[in-house]
Order: C-alpha cells, then sequence, then structure tokens
C-alpha cells in the first residue's frame, strides 16, 4: 500500500512551478472552458428568461413564473409560426435528402464525364451568401407571378439544403470499404440486392445525418426565408419582427424547448449507438 | 440479368490470361489448371498479379485477353454471383451491419435456400465458435473474423473456394494454428481451395501445388518439396527460402553428372538438376545442406575448401554461419545445434562440404540476387 | 449501356431542380440589375435598357456598407478561427471519454435560434443587461459609452453566431491528425510552437480552409446581426439589398448589389482556396 517515503534524495517541486506547470497543461482545456462558456451565455440567458413573469416585452427580469411553460401558445401567432417552420423544414428535408443522396451516389460511385463540373454545381450554392439566394429567388417568382409563400420558401430552403445533403453523404459513401459490396456479389447477390442489402443499410447513418442537418438548417433560417415567404410567418420570422417591441417569454420557451428536445435526441441516439457497439 | 448460378464444377482451366491496366499488364499471358479438390497456392511477392488472377477468378475483374473454364463451362464473363465461386476477403470484408449468423446466412438467403439455420448452425460448429451467431463483427478479434469470414464462403459448398491473403492480418502464433486449421477443413469438406499469399512458408504448409509468381507470369509450378530442392530460377531459389549461388562452368561429364569449375574447384552435380542452357550456370545449394569442417578433418561428397568464418549468429535450433570464400563470395551456412561439437567461432579457417545430389544448376545468366530483394512480410497491393 | 447512363439519371433530378431554382435566378438577377423603371409607369415597373452604370451608381452610393461587409466578415472570421482552433484542437486530443459529448454540445446552441440567441446578446450587452452597469462601476467604460448599436456588437454577434460552422469542419481535420505524429515532430527536436507550426498546422489546413469558408461567406451577407446588434453606422451591404428590395423596391439596384456581392465573394474563395492549395474541398 502507499507509504510515504521522507528522503531527502527525492527532490521537492517549489509550489509555484506546479502550479504554473499545472496551467500549462491544462491551459487549452481552460481555453475550451472559456469558449463553451461564450458559446452558452444566450442560451442560459434565453432559458433563465423562459421563467419571466413579464407581460408583454421580455426586456427586464420582473419574477419567476411557470405559467410561460404551461402555457407556450399564449401570445399570438408563436405557435403557428412555429407549426409553419416544422412544416417547411420537414419537406425541405424531405426533397433535398432525396435529391442530394441521388446526387452523392453518382458523385461518390461513378466516373463519368462532367464530374468536376457536377461538384462545382454542389460547390457554388454553399459559396453563394444567402442574401444572394433569397433574392434571386425572389425576383425569378416575381417574374412568373408566383407569390412569395409557403411553396416558394420550401423550394428556397431545398436549393441551400441540397449541397449540404450532398456534401455528407458523400462522406460516408466514401468510407465505405468497396470490398463489403464485392463480397456481397460473390455471394450470389446482383447489383440490386447488394445496394438493398449492403449499400444502403451501410450509408443510412450518413444520409440520416444529413437529414438532421438539413432539417436544423432549415428550421433556423431567416434571410432566404424573409425574401420568399411573403405574409407567412416562420419562428426565426416571428422573432426578428418583434425583436423591436420584445419578444414574448413564450418564444423563449419554445426555443428552450426545441434546444432540450435535440439534445436528448442526440444523446440518446449516441448512448443507442454505442450500447450496441459494447453489447452482443 | 440472370439470377440462377452455373451450378458448374471440375477443374480450374485459365488459359492465355491477361490483364492490362493502360501500359501496365498486371497478369500476361497466363495458362494454369487447378484440379478439382486441390489445395492450390498462387505464391509472389507484392504487385506480381496473383490477386488480379484471383480477382478474375472470383468475377470482380474482367481479363483483357483469355478465358477462364470451370470444368466445361465458360465463365469469362460471368457475374461473380452467378459463379459458383466463393471468396475469403483480405481483411475478411464482414458486413458490419449484420449479425454473424447473418453474415454467413448472407449467400444461402440470396440462393433461395431452404432450411438456413441448419446450415449456418453446422457450419459455426465446424469453425467452432456457435456461442458468437449473434454477436455483430466489430466485436470479434481478429482470429475469430477470419473463421466467420471462411464460414460465410464455405457453407455454400462452392466448387472453388478463393482465399485472398487470409491470414496476413493475424500474429505469427495465430498464423500457424490457422494455417493448421485452413488444410483441416479443406480436407474435411474437400473443396478446391485456391490461396493467394506473399508468405512463403504458409504456402508450402498448407498447399498441395505451388505457383510462384513473377511479374505477372508463373516462373515455376509444383510440390512445396519439388520447388524447394530443385527450383528452376534464381527468382523461385530466392523467393522460397534462401539459397547460395555459385558462378561456375560446366568443365565436363561423369556419368548422369556434370563437372563444374568454380574458381578452380571441382563440384558434381546431376544433369537432371540443371536447368543450365549451356556451359555457364548457377551451382545452387541451400544453406541448411552445407556442413562446415576444419582443415584435416575427412569430409565426402562435395568440397569447397579455402573458407573463412567471417560472422556467427546462434539462434536456438541452428547457429548460422557467413562464411567468405577465396573468391570475395558470402556463403550462407546453418548447422543444426545437434551434434555436440562445439560451434565454430569467428574469424576461423574451414572447409564446407555436401552430398552432390543437393546441387541445382541454374542458367549461367540469370540474375543471382533475382527474389531475394522483395519483403515477403510487406503488404500485398490491391 | 446501363452503367454508363446510371450516374446521369441520378443527377437529373437534383441537377433540373438546381438548374431552375439556382442557375436562372441567378441570371435573372444578372438581367434585372441592368434594367431602369419604366417612365411613367408604377413604382416596382422596370424594363431592359441594359444600363451597366447601375453597377458604378449602386457601387458608388454604397462603398461604405461594402467595405464594412468585409471588414466586418474578416474580422469575425479571424475572431472564430482564433476561438475555435484551439477548441477543436481540446475535443480532438483532451476530450477522452466526453469527446462526443462535447461534439454535441458545440452543436447544441444551433437548436435555440439563432435569433433567439442574438437578440438574448442585445439584452445581456445592452442598457438593461447586467455588463454594461458592472464595466461602468468599475470604470472600465465611460458613462456614455455602449456596448450594443456597435461595431464591436455586431462582429461579436457574427464571430458568435458562426463559430459552430468554424468548429466543426476544425475538428474534423484534427481529429484525423496521428496524434503520434506529433510525439514524432518531439522526438525530432522540434518544440511545442515549431511542432504546431510544422506538422499540426499543415495537416488541419483542410479544415481551416474549409471552417474559414464557412464562415466567411456567410457573414459577408449578413444583415441580421447589424440590424439587430447595429446601429445606422455600422450597416453593411446585406441591409442596403434587404431594403432596396423591401422599402425602395428598387430591384435593378438591389440585384446589382447582389451580383456584386457574389462576384466579389467567388473571387476571394477561388484565389484564397488555390493559394491555400486545397482543391478538393466538397
Amino acid at each position: 500500500m502507499s507509504h510515504k517515503i521522507k528522503d531527502a534524495t527525492i527532490p521537492h517541486i517549489p509550489t509555484g512551478a506546479r502550479i504554473s506547470r499545472w496551467i500549462g497543461r491544462n491551459l487549452i482545456r481552460i481555453y475550451a472552458v472559456f469558449a463553451f462558456t461564450y458559446l452558452f451565455i444566450p442560451v442560459a440567458y434565453t432559458f433563465a428568461f423562459s421563467f419571466n413573469d413579464s407581460g408583454k416585452s421580455n426586456l427586464i427580469w420582473k419574477g419567476f413564473t411557470f405559467d410561460n411553460w404551461k402555457n407556450p401558445c399564449g401570445a399570438p401567432e408563436v405557435c403557428s409560426a412555429l407549426a409553419n417552420s416544422i412544416k417547411i423544414g420537414f419537406l425541405a428535408t424531405l426533397f433535398s435528402t432525396i435529391l442530394g443522396t441521388m446526387i452523392a451516389f453518382a458523385i461518390g460511385r461513378y466516373s463519368f464525364k462532367g464530374r468536376s463540373t457536377s461538384n462545382l454545381m454542389i460547390f457554388l450554392p454553399m459559396a453563394t451568401p444567402e442574401i444572394v439566394l433569397g433574392a434571386s429567388l425572389l425576383s425569378l417568382f416575381l417574374v412568373f407571378k408566383i407569390n412569395p409563400g409557403f411553396w416558394p420558401t420550401v423550394i428556397a430552403h431545398v436549393v441551400f439544403c441540397i449541397s449540404f445533403v450532398v456534401v455528407t453523404v458523400k462522406a460516408r459513401i466514401a468510407s465505405l470499404d468497396p470490398r463489403l459490396e464485392q463480397a456481397a456479389m460473390d455471394l450470389y447477390a446482383n447489383e440490386r440486392e447488394t445496394f438493398r442489402r449492403v449499400t444502403l443499410p451501410l450509408v443510412a447513418p450518413g444520409i440520416a445525418g444529413a437529414a438532421l442537418l438539413a432539417f436544423s438548417l432549415s428550421f433556423d433560417d431567416f434571410i432566404i426565408t424573409n425574401f420568399n415567404s411573403g405574409t407567412l410567418t416562420t419562428f426565426p420570422k416571428f422573432v426578428y419582427t418583434s425583436a423591436a417591441r420584445g419578444i414574448p417569454a413564450q418564444a423563449n420557451v419554445i426555443g428552450s424547448a426545441m434546444f432540450f428536445l435535440a439534445l436528448a435526441i442526440v444523446i440518446t441516439g449516441q448512448m443507442v449507438g454505442r450500447k450496441r457497439k459494447v453489447s452482443a | 440479368m440472370t439470377k440462377e448460378s452455373i451450378s458448374a464444377k471440375g477443374d480450374l482451366r485459365l488459359t492465355r490470361l491477361t490483364k492490362s491496366y493502360g501500359d501496365f499488364t498486371a497478369v500476361d499471358d497466363l495458362s494454369l489448371v487447378i484440379p478439382e479438390g486441390s489445395f492450390f497456392a498462387l505464391l509472389g511477392p507484392s504487385g506480381c498479379g496473383k490477386t488480379t488472377t484471383l480477382r478474375m477468378i472470383a468475377g470482380l475483374e474482367e481479363p483483357t485477353v483469355g478465358s477462364i473454364h470451370l470444368g466445361s463451362t465458360d465463365i469469362t464473363t460471368t457475374k461473380p454471383y452467378q459463379r459458383p465461386i466463393n471468396t475469403v476477403f483480405q481483411n475478411y470484408a464482414l458486413f458490419p451491419h449484420l449479425t454473424i449468423f447473418e453474415n454467413i446466412a448472407f449467400g444461402l438467403r440470396r440462393r433461395g435456400i431452404k432450411d438456413v439455420d441448419a446450415a449456418v448452425t453446422k457450419v459455426l460448429d465446424l469453425v467452432e465458435l456457435p456461442h458468437l451467431a449473434q454477436r455483430k463483427p466489430t466485436q470479434l478479434s481478429g482470429g475469430q473474423q477470419q473463421r466467420i469470414a471462411l464460414a460465410r464462403a464455405i457453407v455454400n459448398r462452392p466448387a472453388l473456394l478463393l482465399l485472398d491473403e487470409p491470414l496476413g492480418a493475424l500474429d505469427l502464433k495465430l498464423r500457424r494454428q490457422m494455417q493448421i486449421e485452413l488444410k483441416w477443413i479443406q480436407k474435411e469438406v474437400g473443396l478446391t481451395f485456391v490461396h493467394v499469399t506473399h508468405d512463403q512458408e504458409e504456402a508450402m504448409t498448407m498447399a498441395d501445388t505451388i505457383a510462384v509468381m513473377n511479374e505477372g507470369q508463373i516462373e515455376q509450378m509444383g510440390s512445396p518439396a519439388d520447388l524447394y530442392d530443385n527450383p528452376k530460377t534464381a527468382f523461385v531459389a530466392n523467393f522460397l527460402g534462401q539459397s547460395n549461388l555459385i558462378k561456375g562452368t560446366i568443365s565436363g561429364n561423369d556419368g548422369d553428372s556434370h563437372i563444374v569449375d568454380v574458381f578452380g574447384q571441382k563440384i558434381s552435380l546431376q544433369k537432371n538438376r540443371s536447368h543450365a542452357v549451356d556451359n555457364s550456370i548457377y551451382a545452387g545449394i541451400r544453406p541448411e545442406k552445407f556442413r562446415i569442417s576444419r582443415l584435416g578433418t575427412p569430409t565426402s561428397g562435395n568440397i569447397l575448401t579455402g573458407g573463412h568464418i567471417e560472422d556467427v549468429s546462434y539462434i536456438g535450433v541452428s547457429t548460422q554461419y557467413q562464411v567468405e570464400m577465396p573468391w570475395g563470395q558470402e556463403l550462407m551456412v546453418f548447422e543444426q545445434n545437434d551434434d555436440g561439437v562445439a560451434p565454430f567461432s569467428k574469424d576461423e579457417e574451414v572447409n564446407i562440404s555436401w552430398e552432390p545430389i543437393f546441387t541445382f544448376g541454374l542458367r549461367g545468366d540469370e540474375d543471382a540476387t533475382a527474389g531475394s530483394e522483395v519483403n515477403p512480410e510487406e503488404l500485398d497491393e490491391e | 449501356m446501363g452503367k454508363i447512363r446510371t450516374p446521369y439519371l441520378l443527377l437529373l433530378p437534383g441537377f433540373g431542380f438546381l438548374f431552375t431554382f439556382f442557375i436562372l435566378p441567378i441570371i435573372n438577377l444578372a438581367q434585372t440589375s441592368t434594367q431602369t423603371p419604366v417612365g411613367g409607369g408604377d413604382t416596382g415597373q422596370y424594363e431592359q435598357t441594359l444600363r451597366f452604370s447601375n453597377y458604378v451608381d449602386a457601387f458608388v452610393e454604397n462603398k461604405e456598407q461594402f467595405g464594412r461587409s468585409f471588414v466586418y466578415a474578416l474580422i469575425a472570421t479571424l475572431l472564430a478561427l482564433a476561438i475555435a482552433y484551439p477548441l477543436a484542437y481540446a475535443i480532438a486530443f483532451k476530450g477522452g471519454k466526453l469527446k462526443n459529448f462535447m461534439l454535441v454540445l458545440v452543436i447544441a446552441p444551433f437548436f435555440t435560434s439563432f435569433l433567439l440567441r442574438t437578440v438574448a446578446w442585445k439584452q445581456i450587452l445592452g442598457e438593461e443587461g447586467f455588463v454594461v452597469p458592472t464595466l461602468r462601476n468599475l470604470g472600465i467604460i465611460s458613462d456614455s459609452t455602449t456596448l450594443t448599436s456597435s461595431a464591436f456588437a455586431v462582429v461579436m454577434g457574427m464571430t458568435y453566431n458562426f463559430l459552430p460552422f468554424m468548429t466543426l469542419p476544425l475538428y474534423a481535420s484534427i481529429d484525423r491528425i496521428d496524434p503520434r505524429t506529433l510525439e514524432a515532430s518531439g522526438d525530432l527536436y522540434a518544440n511545442g510552437f515549431t511542432t504546431f507550426r510544422r506538422v499540426t498546422l499543415p495537416l488541419s489546413m483542410p479544415g481551416v480552409v474549409a471552417g474559414t469558408l464557412l464562415t466567411f461567406i456567410p457573414a459577408a451577407g449578413d444583415y441580421v446581426n447589424a440590424a439587430i446588434l447595429g446601429s445606422p453606422n455600422t450597416k453593411m451591404i446585406g441591409n442596403v439589398i434587404e431594403s432596396r428590395y423591401f422599402k425602395i423596391v428598387d430591384y435593378p439596384t438591389a440585384a446589382a448589389l447582389s451580383f456584386t456581392l457574389m462576384a466579389v465573394i467567388l473571387i476571394l474563395v477561388t484565389v484564397y482556396v488555390r493559394k491555400a492549395g486545397t482543391e478538393e474541398l466538397v
């Protein structure tokens, strides 16, 4: 067992040196803690003020209440805006994931004429500022006398989500061992069966990740939405337009709830994944 | 797209097979017959074309020229899933998203075979891993994965089983054990095994017949003993074990033997063990066939005098000596440590002798270092 | 036969969509940018007159906002890099068992709407928040100095909002570095700083390029941070384009500004990517 040896020959490290060494070793960890604090200050603020007994304007702390959480749709328009955002996010995710996955397979799996042009075509929407994407699409809709609103917004979201889906799924396809598909063919699976039984299940986590990314990009988008949604209100648009006169605490409730919901989903997903890896 | 696989059986025949990628010829006009039921090894260094040959047999590559027949059926252009041939892939290629059971059942299900359960259980018993059926591949050790890969292939009872460096990822001890097991399983199931490897010891342990490949062609084919005792080329002599190749000239004949003059000394070599085309010859002797003797000790057979021990390495079962000869060449000698004679020491003056029947002869215009510079341990290319 | 056609069939729907709703709008934008108002027509009625001087007018009129957009975006990108690089490094090399959890923490703020978080900053840094009174009491800032409605607040807001976009690609490329290469560098007489400069940084370059692009491009076109955290003196080009579209209904100028912004960004990106030597971005 531990047995303290008092021996003059063991060199003693002075306390000052020890502290500076500890700081040196952990400098980067301390830095990370500060960075995380910076990231979370407004999240914590939003969460705290979701309990504010504020009335209309949620600017100054007036007292603690659960009322906002009990009645999140209490403020006018909050919940209809949220519903619009979810609907748009769902449709944009669906279309961009399907179209983007097809493109990712074409680029990731085949060598064909025009492959580098295709890569450029995927890169361009990412290199275009949102305001240009939104403004140009609005101009087009105006030329064809299409009124901005729900579907124009969905289309606009699909445009900027596709590239992110392609990049995410392509990375997954690239990390796939080609021998697995060869092994399937060797074991009497034809091209279609190989795709269905081996390729698709192995790429699926990438597609799921891409869909999650597409949804969060769409759900949180403001600039492109602002140009193409007309009178339709989405959740970010609601926050922006009510920012001037004070955002109702119910918006903080919804923002915080989304935060905890997403956190719970991601962490559960990771724990399930890890469990599957470790045990049988 | 035809789904049913060909039910061909019989010997595998490769006829004038060539595979080129642009200017590079991976396999060059290769012809070969692999008899049904044999354990056949394709042995060669990285980039010799052995893996490409295997992939063409499996249907994963199409030959540029030539044909592949299984029995009387031409399978040159059929799809991999139409061939009654299965592969144990390098690094196994087990499906990570499926359980071990489903991995093994994969081929059976694709072919619509009934009673999958019984077949999978039986093959899991054969590889002695029945308790792992419900695990995922990532939860298995390398040796276990190797056996599952084997089970996944042989459960289909293919006419031909291809093994692509199947033991390359295992450590030395496990590799030795698996070599013996593979050989036993091959006898047990009675399938034709074609084994690709760069490890000469592995090929010699398992295969009935070995084809040594170099630069897309077969250098020599035969039983392990044939190849080791009587190599035809310097490449084979050096790639399979070690060889001492001594330059000489055929100066006369004595019945069934040639008399070879090596730097003024005469040795004898059986005519039927010589592959020389003219008088110029390399006399080849394996290091363990040499005996070292002190000056004045009586010896028999072929003798080369004037040796000087340059280096001694004691390695347990044997001692390795580097003996410098009067013409400057260093010969390698392995002596078993079994006769109680004290090992010779550095700087001793000695003679070297051996039985004439162990000498083999190679063409004198060969590159005596061919096959010795490749590192057999380096990983094979795709 | 089928094999040759397959990739094109897979590309067709997606690229058809992108052509219709991305390329066509850009072409249309280019056309709009040279139009002029119809004489005697209503507000918002324009005709094509190929007036290229729209560009000159638009630029001259708004060169301040243009300059501000790029300067703010550049500072925000550099700040984000300075914060994100050590963070990504810490997660990749010191994260241990908490690695995945820390990654989740980087993404997590995303899920609270970025507008809510930006408004939160405005209130935290505002007159009623606790930061300003504290700093005033400590005498760090004078009584007349405010933190919001300033260039500082706008740049800080942008840095904050794009931080995850910087951190994730950085993490992806730093995590791929084999820690043994860093040990090898130390073994070969490089000190910590030299190891970073000669080994870590070059190996993480793809992440640096991707992260800076993902931050700079949206930052240059952003107008939300300037609108919420800034003042009339911190207007960026995005604010101008927005108001030309919605308030003034001056489509040609808005189009000319958008097109110029896009062109400048594309040129900068191309030069940057060439210099950084990372062509394979996507």
